[in-house]
């Protein structure tokens, strides 16, 4: 599934600075779908680069990280469980503090 | 100055204040002749209608002085905004908290503006290297209090807004008294436990929170507890790992990145006090300045589940005052520049003590473990740049430079020091370093900036 993966507020540093993927990520064995449970998976395994607690904490992301599945916070479209479709487009957004 | 120099100055402010004070003092005549003079048309209205030439005063329909006809004529002229918002945001108060990069610009578009009554809160002064950013401060205000020269600046643009300054730093035992003075609150603060304090704080009174946030070359916008929508704790109930809050003051920042965030911080407020247009709730602007690209997302809705504004929430506004923000978000109010103690002292040595060794022409070799690019803007000489990530992979490279610098003075142990910016990642490295079999490594107590105060002044600091 052709999928574009973006990291901003300062998680495109985890992986190497790059802060648009456009990857393609297989479905789990005997799957039908791919939720964003299994591409966490995947972001982990093969984009992050170094201090892989900056991004995830448990089997979610840290606190703190805004997820986003085209344009739409993942809360909206049942966080882990959501269902992604070829061509979709999911943010990764580490909120700011700063002024 | 010369001596007289500062007599006319003083004589000149003298006057000023005095013609000022008699300005002010017509103005308030004016309206109050104006408010009359409208009283009696309206009493009089049906000898108006008869009329066949209208007084032009009677077809004022509204509280805008001519003066404020005139200064705000161009919103007026707006068939979205005219006459009604203005009116709205002449009778409305606005609260900044933070004079910062975001509060600057957000500032000057509310003084400019007409908002009623415009409030500043900050407890910091204004320093130069914040300037390129902070562009309501003028560099006659350098060591002053921002709060001042904000409201300086605020009051030269527009004298007729009320400027209140709250020249202390926000905490939870005065926010309550401060948020319940004005409608809308304008969040420019730059960091975390201010953030969840002054949301909670708008939640336990109602008051629409206008969010703003930049670092680096990234900015987020978005409107909190505005008309049912989420507060800061919907979408953040977990505080982030301190880990993951940068500053300005470490990681940098474009100055006009805040700049534009700061000027959509004002938009927001001017909608939400005018009430036109749709505020930025449930929704958040995400600004990339590289990419140049502007995403508006959409976020979730008010959480039943949250802790400060859900259905079953019981924060009250005791709980708040005894609320410690630093613990649970684990980081400072007030950010300073944080001062690890992790070596004996005997592996230290002090700035001085360093530049005396090196006057005294002893063997060593200096690692500066700043990352590249703070390398590239000032370096002691002769210092080898190992950035502290990469520092167990380059190993050799310290163990030749020793060797070479043995040789070089015939002597039979270079000794081998360690220095940053500040003296905290220098600490790190030395710890790291003596794990490594480099038992004798030692660090420069303070850093770079201890160099630049105890030793050379000249020496640039950033």
């Amino acid at each position: 599934m052709q999928l574009t993966l973006e990291f901003g507020g300062g998680l495109e540093l985890l992986c190497d600075s790059v802060k648009v993927h456009n990857v393609s990520v297989d479905m789990p064995k005997g799957a039908e779908k791919l939720i964003m449970k299994d591409l966490l998976g995947w972001v982990r395994t093969n984009l992050i680069k170094e201090r892989p607690e900056m991004f995830m904490k448990g089997d979610t992301v840290r606190p703190g990280v805004l997820v986003l599945v085209n344009d739409c916070d993942w809360e909206l479209s049942g966080q882990l469980d959501t269902t992604l479709e070829e061509k979709d487009v999911v943010v990764f957004i580490s909120t700011l503090h700063g002024g | 100055m010369e001596p007289n120099g500062h007599d006319e100055a003083s004589r000149i402010l003298h006057e000023l204040q005095s013609l000022k004070a008699t300005k002010s003092d017509i103005d308030r005549r004016i309206s109050t002749l104006e408010s009359q003079l409208r009283h009696l048309n309206l009493q009089n209205g049906a000898v108006v209608k008869t009329s066949t030439l209208p007084n032009p005063i009677t077809a004022v329909h509204h509280d805008l002085t001519p003066e404020m006809i005139h200064r705000y004529s161009r919103h007026l002229l707006l068939p979205s905004f005219g006459v009604k918002a203005q009116s709205n945001l002449i009778n409305s108060s606005i609260l900044v908290v933070g004079a910062g990069g975001l509060g600057s610009p957000a500032l000057l578009y509310l003084a400019a503006c007409g908002a009623g009554r415009l409030g500043i809160v900050d407890h910091d002064v204004v320093e130069l290297n914040n300037m390129h950013r902070q562009v309501i401060h003028t560099e006659a205000f350098i060591g002053q209090p921002k709060v001042k020269s904000a409201a300086t600046t605020c009051r030269s643009i527009n004298s007729s807004v009320q400027i209140v300054e709250h020249h202390e730093a926000l905490r939870t035992s005065n926010a309550l008294e401060i948020f319940n003075q004005y409608d809308v609150i304008v969040d420019a603060t730059d960091n975390a436990p201010s953030r969840y304090m002054i949301s909670d704080c708008c939640v336990l009174l109602g008051k629409p929170l206008v969010s703003g946030a930049a670092l680096g070359l990234e900015g987020q916008l978005t409107v909190y507890n505005y008309n049912g929508g989420p507060c800061y704790r919907c979408l953040f109930p977990t505080p982030p790992p301190t880990a993951a809050c940068q500053r300005c003051a470490d990681s940098g920042v474009l100055g006009v990145v805040p700049g534009i965030i700061g000027c959509l911080q004002a938009l927001e407020a001017i909608k939400i006090a005018s009430a036109v247009g749709e505020p930025l709730s449930g929704r958040m602007l995400l600004f990339d300045a590289l990419a140049a690209r502007i995403r508006i997302v959409k976020i979730r809705g008010r959480s039943p589940q949250c802790e400060a504004c859900g259905e079953n929430a019981t924060f009250t506004q005791q709980q708040f005052q005894e609320f410690d923000y630093e613990k649970f978000t684990q980081s400072p109010l007030t950010p300073s520049p944080l001062k690890l103690k992790l070596l004996q002292s005997d592996s230290r040595i002090s700035s001085k003590e360093y530049h005396d060794r090196v006057a005294n022409g002893e063997a060593h070799v200096l690692v500066d473990v700043r990352p590249a690019h703070h390398f590239k803007i000032v370096s002691l000489p002769k210092s080898l740049n190992i950035p502290l990530p990469s520092l167990e992979a380059r190993l050799p490279e310290i163990s030749s430079a020793l060797k070479e610098e043995e040789e070089r003075n015939g002597s039979s142990s270079a000794k081998l020091y360690v220095i940053c910016r500040r003296g905290n990642d220098s600490q790190r490295a030395v710890q790291n370093l003596h794990k490594l079999g480099f038992t004798s490594a030692r660090d420069i107590v303070g850093g770079l900036e201890s160099w630049a105060h105890d030793v050379d002044s000249n020496f640039p600091t950033y």
